[in-house]
């Protein structure tokens, strides 16, 4: 998730933007809540961006989408990746993982604008399941209506050598996705 | 050249073409990246220490025989580090100095979040602050070169938020490490030695040091003025400008990024050419009250928080109280509904054995600084007290020293490797030297796990991978005359149990437990197999629920105890066996070879 970002801010930065990238996580590679902001424009200040005022919202997990639709401006877009992560609090605790109708619920309270992805599905027909973040890039790519050239040239320069044909397969296939509902 | 980088990668490339020639941190979020970047730059010495004091010191050393170097840490390291700092500031340096704290605001990976700003004020050393990586990576230099013109260390203070986010940089073409010839070493014990007749002396010198930094600062351009409607100035600094930057739009700025000693001229003729003067920083009201010190009005923490990390929406929230209309953006509450995601212990955790074990025996625990503090939360809540680096065997030995490690109540201190080697040494000594009979489990995962796996002096390898002398621990403990000391595999809970329990017995000398086992991002890590879940022989007992992995979650109710039966993820699992081994039923088995 952290070089999907990354990326991101990349391509604002290819585009000749200013670009800011931060991401808010504490004890994140145990299990943890990671979230991480991207900012372009033509000066950005702040490296966070603020609740109800975002852009573009891509969850890389199923129930994340709705803790953080909250951000999403209103009419916004949320791509959101139908894999399921279970925490903590429902593998040992009482709580219960959301239905997949209260999460599309909950998002529908912001937007119309959903985008789901099978990103590790796909990932894996492609042969490697850690090609997700790409395929979920792609589906960004689309609704962000970047020319996809200046995507893969970013993509392209942070995968090792080996791997560069498969990101590519990986962006596409993202990329080709379901249509975006208007 | 423009490039994206974090503040902790401008940081490091800063002192690079600075001709940083010697490095030296204890690893602690969010400083670690500096020298993990610093150690793949050609013509760097970076080492890990085992702690920050004695990396400043040998940084003091660097500079003392001629090198530029640098120190950095986490703001709670310069805790551990500030005596170190106070005698530096009297000795001043040879070659420059410059010591990183990265603060914490917010807390996100700490116990506290103090503002080291203060310890700027509080050793009388001046203290630079970048808003960007783009001034973190030129303010390295210029600490570099205020250093050997002021003849002080200088602190060089970034928060989570600056050293953590990525921003746009320019870097020079020519970015290739500059060699600086040692500066040589003339010996001058009534500079070097701070015996009380050169402390002394050097105390004025300091002082006088401070006034010329101040008048420095007046015209340095690290502090700038933007001019805007003048009803209102804002005097910031670091991230808290870029909030306001978006805030406070078209009015007067003064950004300092020099934030000790204040540039008092400069703020005065700011303030007498605004309506207003808002001082908009994060924690502590550090410039607000400097400022009222030079009896220049001004408002601040009324309207801003002292407390957490700042934000577009407090900065805004503040802003509005002022009169200055925001937007109001419309945002759904539904987060509620969501289940939180607290952290966990990983799928194959060395530490999962233990704490599981402390839970179930019902012992007291002093805890200390690492994965483990995870020990605190459900499904274990198996850790009493944590405070700090090495703090678990010193709480202990007060526990015990009055008779409350009893019977009735027996405490054990617990503490990983890495922070045994920081702190926990001197504390191992202070229960064997003053007659303490408490029993300390040492987690050795033979890493630094918390920060991102570190080496240490018991990993056997330097921070660039070279292999050196390894640290028994054993031997250690064993050297500072600890007579019963147990060494337990941590994948095999029954042992640890067991162990557990017989240390705990022994109540009239203290004893070790070294419960070792990797980190499971190590490459020595061996995961073989995984774990399933036979449902006929599973009666939802619960049991390997408290064993808190991520890889273990509830399936269908038990038709009998009407209990949900457990389920492994076999993409999580990897196969380390504690909840097979806590299973009354065997009803986990391993699959796969």
């Amino acid at each position: 998730m952290l070089t999907a970002s990354d990326i991101v801010a990349e391509v604002g930065m290819a585009l000749g933007l200013d670009a800011k990238k931060s991401e808010v996580h504490g004890f994140s590679q145990r299990g943890g809540v990671v979230e991480s902001h991207v900012r372009w424009g033509k000066r950005v200040g702040a490296p966070l961006g603020e609740k109800g005022n975002i852009d573009y919202l891509l969850a890389f997990e199923l129930m994340e989408s709705a803790r953080w639709i909250e951000f999403l401006k209103p009419g916004g877009t949320v791509i959101v990746n139908r894999q399921r992560i279970l925490p903590m609090s429902a593998t040992v605790g009482d709580a219960l993982y959301p239905s997949d109708e209260a999460i599309d619920q909950a998002l529908r309270v912001v937007t119309t604008k959903i985008v789901y992805v099978d990103g590790l599905e796909v990932a894996t027909d492609l042969g490697n399941k850690n090609l997700a973040n790409t395929v979920l890039l792609g589906a960004l790519a689309r609704v962000m209506e970047v020319d996809p050239e200046v995507w893969l040239d970013v993509i392209v320069k942070r995968v090792p050598h080996k791997y560069i044909e498969q990101n590519k397969q990986a962006f596409w296939a993202g990329r080709m996705g379901e249509k975006v509902p208007s | 050249m423009k490039k994206l980088l974090s503040g902790n990668e401008a940081i490091a490339l800063g002192a690079k073409i600075a001709g940083v020639k010697y490095a030296s941190a204890y690893p602690g979020t969010p400083s670690t990246e500096i020298l993990e970047n610093l150690a793949k730059m050609a013509g760097v010495r970076a080492d890990w220490a085992p702690n920050e004091k004695v990396a400043l010191d040998s940084v003091a050393g660097a500079s003392y025989a001629g090198a530029r170097a640098l120190a950095t840490m986490k703001h709670v390291g310069l805790n551990v580090a500030s005596e170190t700092l106070f005698y530096l500031a009297y000795t001043g340096v040879n070659a420059g100095l410059v010591l990183i704290s990265a603060d914490d605001p917010g807390a996100w990976s700490s116990q506290n979040e103090q503002d080291n700003r203060h310890y700027a004020r509080f050793a009388k050393v001046p203290c630079l602050e970048p808003a960007d990586s783009q001034e973190a990576m030129d303010f390295v230099a210029i600490a570099f070169d205020l250093s050997e013109q002021f003849d002080t260390p200088v602190i060089l203070r970034t928060t989570t938020r600056i050293s953590h986010s990525k921003s746009v940089v320019n870097v020079p073409e020519d970015n290739r490490h500059a060699p600086r010839a040692l500066k040589e070493f003339v010996p001058d014990m009534s500079k070097y030695a701070m015996i009380p007749a050169n402390a002394r002396r050097r105390h004025p010198v300091v002082e006088d040091r401070l006034k010329k930094l101040g008048e420095w600062a007046n015209t340095a351009p690290v502090n700038q003025i933007e001019w805007g409607d003048k009803s209102m100035g804002i005097v910031t600094s670091s991230v808290a400008y870029q909030y306001a930057s978006e805030v406070f739009v078209g009015y007067s700025f003064l950004k300092l990024g020099m934030s000790y000693p204040l540039p008092e001229k400069l703020i005065r003729d700011f303030a007498s050419k605004v309506e207003r003067l808002v001082v908009v920083e994060e924690l502590d009201p550090f410039f607000e009250h400097e400022i009222r010190a030079m009896g220049i009005p001004c408002v601040g923490k009324e309207y801003f928080p002292l407390t957490n990390e700042f934000s577009l929406a407090v900065v805004r929230e503040g802003a509005r109280k002022l009169g200055v209309a925001q937007p109001d953006y419309a945002t759904a509450s539904v987060a509620a509904q969501v289940p939180a995601r607290p952290p966990a212990l990983c799928p194959g955790c060395p530490h999962r054995s233990t704490f599981y074990t402390l839970r179930k025996l019902k012992l007291r625990v002093a805890g200390d600084i690492g994965c483990y503090s995870i020990g605190v939360l459900p499904p274990f809540n198996a850790i009493d007290t944590l405070g700090c680096m090495g703090a678990s065997l010193g709480v202990a030995q007060g526990v015990d020293a009055v008779g409350e490690n009893n019977a009735k109540h027996p405490w054990v201190a617990v503490i990983g490797d890495s922070p045994f080697f920081h702190a926990g040494m001197p504390a191992l000594a202070n229960i064997v030297y003053n007659r303490g009979a408490s029993t300390v489990l040492i987690l050795d995962n033979d890493t630094t796990a918390m920060t991102g796996q570190q080496e240490n002096p018991g990993t056997g390898k330097t921070l660039q991978g070279a292999s050196v002398q390894k640290i028994d621990i054993e031997q250690v403990v064993r050297g500072m005359g600890i007579k019963d000391v147990f060494v337990v595999d941590a994948f095999d809970e029954p042992a640890v149990e067991q162990t557990i329990k017989a240390a705990v017995a022994i109540k009239d000398r203290p004893s070790v437990v070294i419960s070792r086992g990797p980190c499971v991002f190590l490459d020595t890590y061996a995961d073989k197999y995984i774990d399933d879940v036979d449902l006929v022989k599973c009666n939802g007992c619960s049991l390997c629920f408290r064993v808190g992995c991520p890889a273990i979650y509830k399936g269908e109710l038990d038709a009998t105890t009407h209990k949900p039966k457990a389920l492994i993820d076999p993409l999580l699992c990897i196969g380390c066996d504690v909840c097979l081994q806590v299973c009354p039923r065997d009803a986990i088995f391993r699959v796969g070879n």
